[in-house]
């Protein structure tokens, strides 16, 4: 399994985790439906600012699900950050994941460890998380 | 009188409860009620919505537009017409 990805989009995501540090940061991006393409990056608001812990505000949660249907999108992607630790998935981000069609993308600002700026994509199916490869793509969909 | 006809839209991770369907209903004034009815026609679908009898941290469910927390939670009323959402939190840390 691979998550296609625009090197601006993860610019864009890296760029959001430093600028937010040193709370988590985190968003999605949408594609059309069926389609797992990932085309239109949304950053969300971290309703808990904190450094250890996201969740997304229940009415910008309502109002992403919302657009979705209306547009005929899906969320391909999930990401967020971890400040101070490896871009992997935690006990906590396994127990929350609930899109099972998603890859989950985490990204780390942890910098005493090389190397700096990791930016990792998962699958994490009924609580098992699967690495993918990032494949690097100059556009996407079309 | 009898309890309104409630529309509920299930998300993607709660379908294998509901035979796939994305969008079931059941009878209720309340959402404590509703979630009773929904667990009587799909087994084991009130267990992810509850713990120890209180709405799980991590489900949001809205009523129309409103997330119930700010409408008294498990005892918000409902009415002939509204629609009930439900949706797993997107949250996480490290």
């Amino acid at each position: 399994m691979t998550l296609y990805i625009t090197a601006a989009h993860v610019e864009a995501i890296l760029e959001q985790s430093r600028a937010q540090y040193p709370d988590e940061c985190c968003g999605v991006i949408l594609g059309p439906e069926g389609s797992d393409s990932a085309q239109v990056l949304k950053p969300m608001v971290n309703a808990a600012h904190s450094p250890t812990f996201y969740e997304f505000d229940s009415k910008d949660l309502l109002a992403l699900y919302r657009q979705v249907e209306d547009d005929s999108q899906e969320i391909v992607v999930v990401y967020h950050s971890h400040t101070e630790t490896e871009a992997y998935p935690s006990r906590t981000d396994i127990s929350y994941a609930s899109e099972p069609g998603a890859h989950y993308v985490l990204v780390s600002t942890r910098k005493e460890i090389a190397p700096e700026n990791e930016f990792r994509s998962y699958r994490i199916i009924d609580g098992v998380v699967t690495e993918e490869d990032v494949e690097i793509v100059t556009r996407i969909g079309d | 009188m009898s309890a309104p006809i409630i529309e509920v839209r299930i998300p993607t991770i709660l379908r294998p409860y509901t035979n796939s369907e994305k969008v079931v209903s059941a009878e209720a004034t309340n959402l404590a009620e509703l979630i009773s009815a929904l667990d009587r026609k799909f087994t084991g679908l009130g267990e992810r919505l509850l713990e120890n009898g209180e709405l799980r941290r991590f489900i949001n469910i809205y009523i129309n537009d409103e997330d119930v927390r700010f409408m008294g939670s498990l005892a918000a009323t409902l009415k002939a017409g509204d629609s009930v959402t439900i949706l797993p939190a997107v949250a996480g840390g490290c």
